[in-house]
Order: C-alpha cells, then structure tokens, then sequence
C-alpha cells in the first residue's frame, strides 16, 4: 500500500543525485522485516519512474533476513518474518536488522 | 548466504539474476556480472527522512511535557469511539488534544470536538498513512499546553502506520472481536511495535467467534512485553484500567521532561 510512496521518494533521490543523466539501473535493499513487498514495489517503481530521468530503469531488489538477539538467553538468530522463537523458547527478540531500505546504488548512461 | 549483500548465492557465485561477486583489493564486494554504464553508491536510507523528523518531533513533544500517543488500528475497529468516551469520562477531557488521519472528510475531527476535546484533522488524500511531518503541522496548529495528551488517531490500517514513526511515548493498537482473533499473526509488524493493545467491542462477543484467549496469546507470540487490556469504548466495559494506563503514561512524560531540565540544569553547573 505505502510502497508507491515509498517508490516516489526513491524516484525523487535518483534524479537529485543522477543530476540530469538517465538512471539506466537500480539496487535497492529491501530488510525481509521492512513491511515491504517486492513484488508490489517493483509495480510501484514503474509507475513512480514514468516521465523521469529513471523511466525504464531495471530494478534489483536485494532481500535481506532480519537478525534478533534473545532478551532470554542473548543468543542471536535469523528472522525471515517478523517474528520468531529462539531455541531456547523465548519470543521476546530485540531486532538488529531487517528493517532497512535503502538504494544502494545506481547505474547512469 | 552471501554475506555481502545476502541474496542467497554463494560468495562469488555467477548467476542468472544479473549479478555476482568478486574480490576485489582482498575486499569482497557485491559487483555486477554485466556492467554497463556508470556505477554510482548511493547507500541512501529511504526512511530516514521520516525517521529525522520523528526524532525532532519526539524531542519537542519531551521539551513541552507533551504524551504523545499513536493510535493505530484497521478502520472500523472504534479508535474515534473510544476517544469520545475517553474525553467524556476519564476526567482527562481539558488535557486531551487528538489530531486525526483519515483518507478524506473531517467527520472524526468533527466527532471529537462535539465531544468536548480540541482535534486537527490530516486528511491526506491518497496517503494511507500519518507520517512525522504532518503531525508536527498539527502540532503547530493545536499548540497543546504542558501536560497535554496528544492522541494521534492514525489512518486507518494495519500495515503503513507501522512503518512510519511519528515521534510518539507510545503507540496503542485496537483491534476489535468483529475482526480475526488471528489479526496479531498477519498483521504482526503493528503488534509487535505497540505498547498497549485494546481488544474492543467486548459487548458484541456473544454474537461474533472471537477467541479473547486466543488473540491474547497471539498478541504475545508477536510481542511479549505488550499490554494487553480487553474493553468496550460503546458500552464502557473495561475503560478504568485504559484511564488508568492513560494517567500513569501521563505521570512518566511529565517525570522525563523533568528529569531532562535536572540534568540540563546541572549540566550548566
């Protein structure tokens, strides 16, 4: 729902910084716990680029799990949802990362 | 896994997807197989716009004496009813300031007021979410007083608000016996960031299959350390402990921003 707004703002930092060339290609990094669908983002990217600098652009999108430390027993795990169960039982996790979204990087002609 | 970029390949791994990996200087670093034009590293964090003014935000509600909360929920689960019953019985109703966020329309800003309580209403159009920039505008206009609550009533939606910080203490979810006891599983990153959850419309319980045990425990799976209180903003059912909770999230920002002008005050000596 939020990723064609999420998808504008990508839209806005690529021509700012593309200053003028045509992006030809995009790789952003999507945490698997961002409340993101890649799918529904890379729709959104088409539409958001009609009529800019990155109009046609190929998008990447990289997934990255999510890693949690235990409040229970410190031990750190991987998340691929947002929410888990360490082995030792307990559900109380404290996010590392998962939850970024950044454009890592771009390609000019 | 790649440890660099984490796309599920092996290190240095040629691929189908248009990309691989190489070493470079001794440094791994993610390359594409086919480079083309000019390569420029952005490494720029979208939400961090959202998230700066959130934190502005967050020091100016602490700086003002301001409990802020984020009231957020599927539309239809009560949020506007709990607040008008909140603002006629709690006692809190001089304190209480609401900005609202809806689609469209100033009816819930409208039902506030009538209610007895100051509300800004956001509409944001095609927007399905608050985000911090327009609650700090609502702010300006509202310029609630110290030791006002700030009711932030959210878009209605279980997904967006989750993902924007608006700069609030707390946030609050309300989900309602009409929906799924299993609304905590599929909707888990609202669950899991709220602070206090109400389970509303206890009086329709009898006539609906809602499980109160049932989405407790779920609520629990997605987040431990929230509160979860069970109430009924139409008939009242349960308000107490929620006014209670109010007064005591209250009595914490007002403790904050006192402690903040003690050390800013010891700081100069």
């Amino acid at each position: 729902m939020h990723e064609l707004g999420i998808a504008m703002q990508v839209v806005d930092v690529l021509a700012e910084r593309a200053q003028g060339a045509r992006v030809t290609r995009v790789v952003l990094e999507v945490g698997m716990l961002a409340a993101l669908l890649p799918d529904s983002l890379r729709f959104c990217f088409g539409l958001a680029t009609q009529g800019t600098v990155a109009e046609g652009a190929e998008l990447e999108i990289i997934e990255k799990p999510g890693r949690a430390r235990c409040r229970a027993c410190a031990r750190e795990l991987e998340l691929r949802r947002p929410f888990g169960r360490c082995e030792c039982g307990g559900t109380d996790l404290d996010w590392i990362s998962g939850e970024e979204l950044r454009i890592f990087e771009m390609e000019v002609a | 896994m790649c440890g660099v970029c984490g796309c599920g390949k092996e290190e240095g791994e040629g691929d189908r997807s248009g990309h691989g990996h190489e070493e470079e200087g001794g440094k791994h670093r993610f390359v594409r197989a086919k480079a083309t034009g000019r390569r420029i590293r952005l490494e720029h964090d979208v939400l961090q716009h959202n998230d700066g003014l959130a934190r502005e935000n967050r020091a100016l509600f602490r700086a003002r004496g301001l409990l802020a909360l984020n009231l957020m929920s599927s539309p239809g689960s009560g949020k506007t009813t709990l607040l008008e019953r909140t603002i006629a019985e709690s006692g809190l109703r001089e304190r209480i300031f609401v900005v609202q966020g809806d689609q469209a329309t100033d009816r819930d800003a409208a039902r506030i007021e009538r209610a007895g309580a100051r509300a800004f209403q956001i509409n944001t159009g095609q927007g399905c979410h608050l985000d911090a920039s327009m609650v700090a505008r609502a702010v300006a206009q509202l310029n609630p007083p110290h030791g006002a609550i700030l009711a932030i009533e959210n878009v209605g939606n279980l997904v967006c608000p989750a993902l924007f910080d608006l700069g609030e203490a707390a946030r609050i979810a309300v989900i309602s016996t009409t929906e799924g006891a299993d609304k905590p599983l599929k909707y888990p990153h609202m669950f899991r960031r709220s602070d206090l959850v109400l389970i509303n419309k206890l009086d329709l319980l009898e006539h609906v299959d809602f499980s109160l045990a049932e989405c407790t425990a779920h609520v629990q799976q997605v987040n431990p350390r929230a509160q979860v209180l069970v109430v009924s903003a139409r008939r009242g059912d349960g308000l107490r402990a929620f006014y209670d909770w109010l007064q005591q999230a209250l009595q914490q920002a007002l403790r904050t921003v006192a402690a903040g002008e003690q050390s800013s005050v010891e700081g100069v000596r």
